[in-house]
């Protein structure tokens, strides 16, 4: 058949042959063996470690447990600040193939706005461990969380987590007291501690909740586990608990606080009650405020320009910021800063006509009592808020003595311990308006402010301190939310300065005008004598603030005038008088007459000395059922 | 006494009723050792699936079977049926590229009614080497150019076919087993070096007519770790799943790349990784050198065997299965690129193992039947 056939076959070299290369074969196959035991060799044992790492670093995930923070309590341990859970839900990115085709499928069972998605999709972005979940929607309804529990299966990745949030019980009274926490944004993730701030979804955006934010907020646990390549957690390698946030406890009283606000009523205002023998605040309350939720919730574009656009204010924290005419609440700490300056004396006696000039034809300086007051000395002239002693006095003393006493209770200045946004208010002097205005003082500049008006603004938490260290008769506390700190007294930094004693010529100086500030209640021609008839003394002086300037002839008629041009009515007075325990300053804003703060202060007094609160406050006490 | 162990050993090994039987001891044991270590390896790779090894189990019990009962047949009956065999299966693999089923975008199946699906392109490993053994049988060696032409016919065509389904890795195998058969029939170093060294020129001038994207295809396809998310994934967890291993291993099951799923294929092409990972190269060693002795038993066969039908079919389908070995391992460890080879005895899959023990019945059948022993 083939030609090879034709030849003789020699059969023994054709399988000698084939044999050699069966030999060959198997010194390849020896050599390819040695190729492959090499290989293994060299990734087993050369590399040996640097596998293994690799292989842990697949295997092993870290997953961050966020603290609980730390609850605020009121002075009698009320939770002003409770942590409550939520449900959210949340997916974790790497387990889900096409995020924008499962927002179609979630958004079929629940609504997604885009604010809700450009978060996620930020945090997905931003600084996170693998596998880590975000947050997409939190605060589930009960019903939403129901519908999506139906569903929850189909998808790889997403769940519904209970997550712990903030909660603030007691609503708008409280909201500039104690402040809020908010989501944290991409702005606050620059400047937190990346690592400590792991899985938190809020961080404390105002008040007690922005400044205390470094202890509230705690420490990140950790647990180490095994995860698989679909991201399943297999087991727990190692573990280190979170360490929860400490718990604070105010000095504010929740009644106090909550019936401060009502008694403001319909006006807006501010009311902070302090106890005198520490600086701490027992009430802080600026009206109208707002539901502090909102922010955890997180608030709508809608809800946020209702707030901003609304003309009350109810973002605007009158106790720490509102800038206000101390007004005749400034006549203690001026006639204190005569008789320190020696421009007047206890027994001097002036003769108080219906309104004061600097010179005999220019402009007349009103008294608020038409007629004038008559012959006075210096304690009638606190008793019935004469205008114008505090006129001449001031135009006597001049700005600079002014400025140097006042500055000694803190006017014109920021002293608050534990909060921030404090406005140093206005206390003004020479440089300062040269500075400003790039004009020289005026006498009648002085003038204006030996009432308390012209340029002198002060916030209320000013006034009422300054009100502290006149019960004190003396000594000054900064003033302060927070009291403990897990229990433990705030210690602050030497720098600080927590409280200093305001000496004056002569100490008695003080207790005189503790009583001639008694006699502004107890006299028959005291502003507030309406507060008489209590089992302990109050001392306290009056105030109304003009909020337009009157021309020289105009008189201040209320019912004519629009509301809002109203004066502003304050109050500031302590009690029991001999050694008090509280001193409070009140403002309704266009209030009119000063017997609406005073009215309010005795109740608060009542209240908070002799317990003496509506029932329907029993809800914020400790220990009742109601 | 470990003497005269090894001495009763040997003589038991050597009895002459298992040639009566057609079975060649040394090889059957050590493919029963090697298969027996594999399921071991599949448990802990499949995620302790016993009913996947109990699978396995029953296939390599068909695959001995099919071993046996082919050890029974005489080679000059394979060497006979070679042509026929080798135009049924062509045809059937014909057949697959117009009535072919598949899975994964691959056409590799035939669905017989009745008899459910089969592979033509695995018989085709068996069949290649016999066909051109028989070729080579009834004429005289070293081969002409003329033969070897139409052998390198009888080789690519079918490799191409198979290649088309496609499926790289038997196409691979395919050729290679013929491409052995003619080696060991004395294929000229001549053509061997010449073949060697044109390779790298024919590759220059292909590459150089490649559109862009197909040149990338060929890179990734050599370097797949320059895709760690897509093709070098798998490569990328295999190295990390071997050198993790280190010389002891991590022990069984205790092996975090497999159990945590991080490998890929674990228990079919890429089960290697398994076990270096859980036994280490000492592991590795061992098994190597259990595939060490079934080639060289293979070899030395292949060596004394009768003529030169049964030298070099035997020869082609030992190197086969070591090419089997060496490119899968290769591949896992990533010194070749991946093609889809599973581990010969090991890796879980059907028809595979069936052929695989079908060449090792071959083998017995030409080490059983020689006419005159000495």
């Amino acid at each position: 058949m083939d030609a090879g056939q034709k030849y003789f076959r020699n059969y023994k070299l054709e399988q000698s042959l084939t044999q050699r290369r069966i030999v060959y074969a198997a010194i390849f196959v020896m050599i390819l063996m040695v190729v492959l035991v090499s290989r293994l060799f060299y990734l087993q044992v050369f590399e040996f470690e640097r596998y293994q790492t690799k292989a842990d670093q697949n295997r092993l995930k870290l997953v961050t447990e966020p603290p609980s923070r730390g609850l605020i309590y009121d002075r009698n341990g009320l939770v002003l600040a409770d942590n409550r859970p939520i449900h959210s839900l949340t997916i974790v990115p790497e387990r889900v193939k096409d995020l924008d085709a499962l927002r179609q499928e979630l958004a079929d069972v629940i609504e997604i706005t885009d604010e809700e998605w450009d978060d996620f999709n930020q945090s997905r972005k931003a600084y996170r461990r693998p596998y880590q979940s975000i947050t997409l929607k939190s605060h589930l309804t009960d019903k939403a969380w129901a519908k999506l529990s139906v569903d929850l299966y189909k998808w790889d990745g997403v769940k519904v987590e209970a997550q712990l949030t903030r909660y603030y019980p007691y609503g708008e009274a409280f909201s500039h007291a104690i402040g809020y926490v908010g989501r944290i944004n991409s702005k606050d993730l620059e400047k937190v501690d990346k690592q400590r701030y792991q899985g938190s979804l809020f961080l404390g955006k105002s008040g007690i909740e922005r400044f205390y934010e470094e202890e509230l907020h705690g420490y990140p646990g950790f647990s180490k586990v095994e995860v698989s390549a679909r991201g399943r957690i297999m087991s727990e390698v190692e573990r280190q608990n979170p360490v929860p946030g400490k718990a604070i406890q105010l000095h504010l009283d929740a009644r106090l606080q909550q019936y401060a606000y009502d008694l403001l009523g319909e006006y807006t205002g501010s009311v902070i009650a302090m106890d005198p023998k520490t600086g701490g605040i027992l009430a802080f309350v600026s009206k109208p405020g707002f539901d502090s939720n909102m922010f955890v919730r997180g608030i709508t574009v809608k809800e946020y320009s209702a707030l901003r656009n609304s003309p009350e204010l109810p973002l605007f924290n009158r106790a720490l910021r509102g800038g206000y005419p101390p007004a005749s609440t400034i006549k203690p700490f001026m006639a204190l800063a005569g008789l320190e300056n020696k421009f007047s004396s206890w027994t001097e006696r002036y003769y108080a006509s219906g309104s004061y000039q600097i010179n005999p034809d220019g402009r007349r300086y009103r008294d608020w009592k038409k007629g004038g007051h008559g012959w006075i000395n210096l304690e009638h002239s606190i008793i019935e808020s004469v205008d114008t002693y505090y006129y001449q006095l001031a135009h006597k003393m001049g700005i600079t003595p002014i400025y140097n006493f006042l500055s000694g209770f803190g006017f014109g200045q920021k002293s608050m311990l534990d909060l921030y946004g404090e406005n140093a208010g206005l206390l003004p002097s020479k440089q300062w308006k040269k500075a400003k205005y790039g004009e020289s003082w005026y006498a009648g500049d002085s003038v204006n402010v030996g009432i308390g008006q012209g340029f002198m603004v002060a916030t209320p938490l000013q006034i009422a301190t300054a009100t502290t260290v006149l019960a004190n008769r003396g000594q000054w506390f900064a003033p302060r939310m927070a009291k403990t700190l897990n229990g433990e007294l705030i210690e602050w930094p030497e720098d600080k300065v927590t409280s200093k004693k305001i000496n004056i010529r002569r100490e008695g100086d003080w207790q005189r005008m503790v009583n001639a500030m008694k006699k502004v209640i107890s006299d028959g021609n005291g502003t507030a004598r309406r507060l008489q008839g209590t089992s302990y003394t109050i001392a306290g002086k009056t105030g109304t603030g003009q909020v337009f300037s009157l021309q020289e002839d105009e008189e201040y008629e209320a019912d004519k005038l629009a509301k809002k041009l109203h004066d502003h009515a304050l109050f500031i007075g302590f009690a029991p008088s001999e050694k008090p325990d509280i001193a409070i300053f009140a403002i309704f804003e266009n209030g009119g007459s000063s017997s609406k703060p005073a009215d309010l202060s005795k109740k608060l007094f009542d209240a908070y000395l002799l317990g003496k609160y509506p029932r329907k406050y029993n809800y914020l006490k400790v220990g009742s059922n109601e | 006494m470990n003497k005269g162990f090894y001495a009763q050993l040997r003589a038991f090994s050597n009895a002459k009723f298992w040639s009566d039987l057609h079975i060649d001891f040394f090889l059957v044991v050590s493919l029963m050792i090697v298969s027996g270590g594999g399921l071991i390896i599949l448990y802990s790779a499949s995620g302790q699936d016993v009913a996947m090894v109990e699978r396995q189990a029953v296939r390599l019990s068909l695959g001995f079977a099919a071993c046996l009962i082919l050890a029974q047949v005489p080679p000059k009956f394979f060497r006979r049926l070679s042509p026929l065999l080798y135009l049924g299966v062509f045809s059937l693999l014909v057949m697959v590229l117009f009535f072919g089923v598949g899975a994964k975008g691959a056409q590799r199946w035939l669905d017989i009614p009745g008899l459910g699906r089969f592979q033509p392109s695995e018989l085709m490993k068996v069949v290649m080497p016999m066909a051109v053994a028989w070729y080579f049988s009834n004429r005289h060696l070293p081969p002409k150019f003329k033969h070897i032409s139409v052998v390198l016919m009888m080789v690519v065509v079918p490799v191409l076919v198979i290649a088309k389904q496609p499926d790289l890795g038997t196409s691979l195998l395919v050729g290679v087993s013929g491409i052995f058969a003619l080696f060991l029939a004395g294929l000229s170093w001549r053509y061997i070096i010449g073949a060697a060294l044109s390779a790298p020129v024919a590759g220059f001038l292909l590459w150089q007519v490649m559109h862009a994207y197909q040149k990338q295809r060929v890179l990734t396809f050599i370097d797949p770790e320059s895709d760690p998310l897509g093709s070098g994934w798998n490569i990328i967890q295999s190295k990390t799943a071997i050198g993790s291993g280190g010389l002891e291993g991590k022990g069984f099951l205790g092996g975090t790349q497999a159990q945590l799923e991080f490998l890929p294929e674990s228990h079919t092409d890429f089960i290697i990784a398994v076990l270096a990972e859980e036994f280490g190269l000492f592991g590795c060693l061992l098994l190597l050198t259990g595939y060490l002795l079934i080639i060289a038993r293979g070899l030395y066969i292949a060596a004394f065997a009768e003529d030169n039908y049964a030298r070099l079919l035997a020869g082609s389908l030992i190197l086969t299965f070591f090419v089997y070995i060496f490119v899968n391992i290769g591949m896992v460890s990533g010194i070749l690129p991946v093609v889809g080879v599973p581990l010969p005895l090991v890796s879980y899959g059907g028809t595979s193992i069936i052929t695989i023990m079908s060449t090792f019945g071959i083998l017995m059948s030409i080490h059983t039947h020689k006419r005159a022993r000495k």
